[in-house]
């Protein structure tokens, strides 16, 4: 088990774990971000709005994540726009982790009965406050946990930026085996590092439903 | 009336609204039209439209590479299927058990593979036993992780079927096996066959990391076409594949919805049709 304390290993894997840890940070900033916008689109009033956010939805939910960093990997050199593989990461995780943010915000918005609505505006509570006071607080209770488990898979995706030349865990994983330490080890410390970064996210996600919980 | 006549989150629209929301729909429709046309001009400035690039698909050698590579996407679909189910049930029944050590067990697994990136885990399956067969390393990759997710889903469908039915069951002197082949296991794969399907979905969308440990899947095949074929057309090899990849996976949600309104056609007429 001592492998990681060998040579410069131990700064290449906490190189490699910080540049996951960034990687995920980042993807999720910009997917929640494209992800309010998309639902926004979603269950807008305007027609053209909601026929576009639905046909991105489809397209980015339903297309593998390895075939998206393989799109914007090769296609986008050939339309001279020209990015490090960092910036190409973000942007196929993003993309793909958006639309999937986009669904969660919008099944919340639909678990909210219509009667909540009515009976708010019977009240003579204008748009503003029926949204602001009656509507989404009770959609965010019951987002926390479907977004708690699209987080938790975003440093998990992040992995397969690996696979194209970006420096994090996966490629410390890669850049090891190559150097023919033992498989099972390197998988050990790796796992670690992934159990340690999906246990905290877990930990944040059910502090906040806790705090936000109501008793029923 | 339209079909959406109400909304939790805006009135009927009035005259002024639907007015506002004519300009608005305008706007937006023109915004996504020069979005649209950006894209297809930035693509037919580089050349991508040229027909040298698109040839290589009029070749049979080619289209026999397409077919190939969907074929053993699907092969590796269907044995990562049928292991995640065996395994996912298998850990569900574990986590259900009424013995301590056994439930513990179960229950490191689940959350173990459930925490680890399938890439880390196919790629060091890969390069542990299976370097001459990646296609084992995948489908055991596959099937570990996606089985760990399907236990979960079952676990939960299972003890969402209402306490009654197996108190009930146990006050007719049933054991836990019947009470679980005969009251709660039937009732829950009604309610649980949506998220299954769900989760194979997932699943047929993994199989294209097998691009990474070499494994000649579609991606794969889709890689080759395009390096080895003149002027290198990743461009429109992706504008073929990934309609690919989007119509295998909206036929596996079909069948889910399909499957999904089938059931409700039953003993469950009495939930609310969605609104």
């Amino acid at each position: 088990m001592g492998l990681i304390f060998e040579g410069d290993n131990f700064s290449a894997f906490a190189e490699g774990f910080l540049r996951t840890i960034e990687l995920s940070a980042l993807s999720a900033l910009f997917a929640l971000l494209l992800g309010f916008v998309l639902a926004a689109f979603r269950v807008s009033p305007v027609p053209v709005l909601r026929w576009f956010a639905t046909a991105w939805v489809t397209i980015f939910r339903n297309t593998p994540l390895t075939l998206l960093f393989f799109a914007v990997t090769f296609v986008l050199p050939q339309l001279d726009v020209h990015f490090e593989s960092f910036t190409v990461a973000v942007i196929a995780l993003s993309a793909y982790t958006g639309s999937f943010v986009c669904e969660v915000l919008r099944a919340g918005i639909n678990t909210v009965p219509l009667g909540q609505a009515e009976a708010a505006r019977s009240l003579g509570m204008g748009f503003g406050q029926t949204l602001g006071l009656v509507v989404l607080p009770q959609a965010a209770r019951s987002v926390i946990s479907p977004m708690g488990s699209v987080f938790i898979a975003l440093p998990r995706n992040s992995a397969i930026a690996g696979a194209f030349n970006v420096p994090e865990l996966f490629s410390v994983q890669k850049h090891l085996t190559e150097q023919s330490y033992g498989i099972f080890e390197i998988f050990i410390w790796i796992a670690l590092a992934y159990l340690a970064i999906s246990f905290t996210i877990n930990a944040l996600f059910s502090t906040l439903e806790r705090r936000l919980a109501v008793a029923r | 009336m339209s079909t959406r006549s109400a909304s939790v989150l805006y009135d009927v629209p009035g005259p002024r609204a639907r007015a506002r929301n004519l300009i608005l729909g305008v706007v937006g429709a023109l915004g996504i039209a020069g979005l649209l046309w950006y894209v297809f001009s930035s693509l037919n400035d580089a050349g991508q439209f040229d027909s040298l690039l698109w040839s290589p698909f009029e070749y049979t050698a080619v289209q026999q590479r397409i077919l190939n590579g969907i074929l053993a996407t699907l092969k590796v679909f269907g044995l990562a299927a049928v292991g995640s189910l065996v395994l996912g049930s298998l850990l569900a029944a574990g986590r259900l058990s009424d013995h301590f050590p056994v439930r513990v067990a179960a229950t490191v697994v689940v959350q173990f593979f459930r925490a680890m990136p399938l890439v880390i885990m196919i790629f060091a399956l890969y390069q542990a036993a299976f370097g001459a067969q990646p296609m084992w390393a995948l489908v055991i990759g596959l099937a570990l992780y996606n089985g760990s997710v399907q236990a979960e889903i079952i676990r939960s469908g299972i003890n969402a079927v209402p306490r009654g039915q197996s108190e009930a069951a146990y006050a007719l002197g049933l054991r836990k096996t019947q009470v679980m082949g005969l009251i709660l296991v039937p009732q829950a794969v009604r309610s649980m066959l949506p998220a299954i399907i769900g989760q194979l979905v997932v699943t047929l969308k993994d199989t294209s990391l097998g691009y990474i440990i070499t494994y000649p899947e579609l991606l794969w095949e889709m890689k080759l076409i395009a390096s080895n074929s003149d002027g290198y057309p990743y461009i429109p090899v992706v504008l073929v594949g990934t309609p690919l990849y989007i119509l295998l996976c909206l036929a596996l949600t079909g069948l889910a919805h399909w499957i999904e309104s089938r059931g409700r056609r039953g003993a469950n007429r009495r939930t609310t049709p969605a609104a």
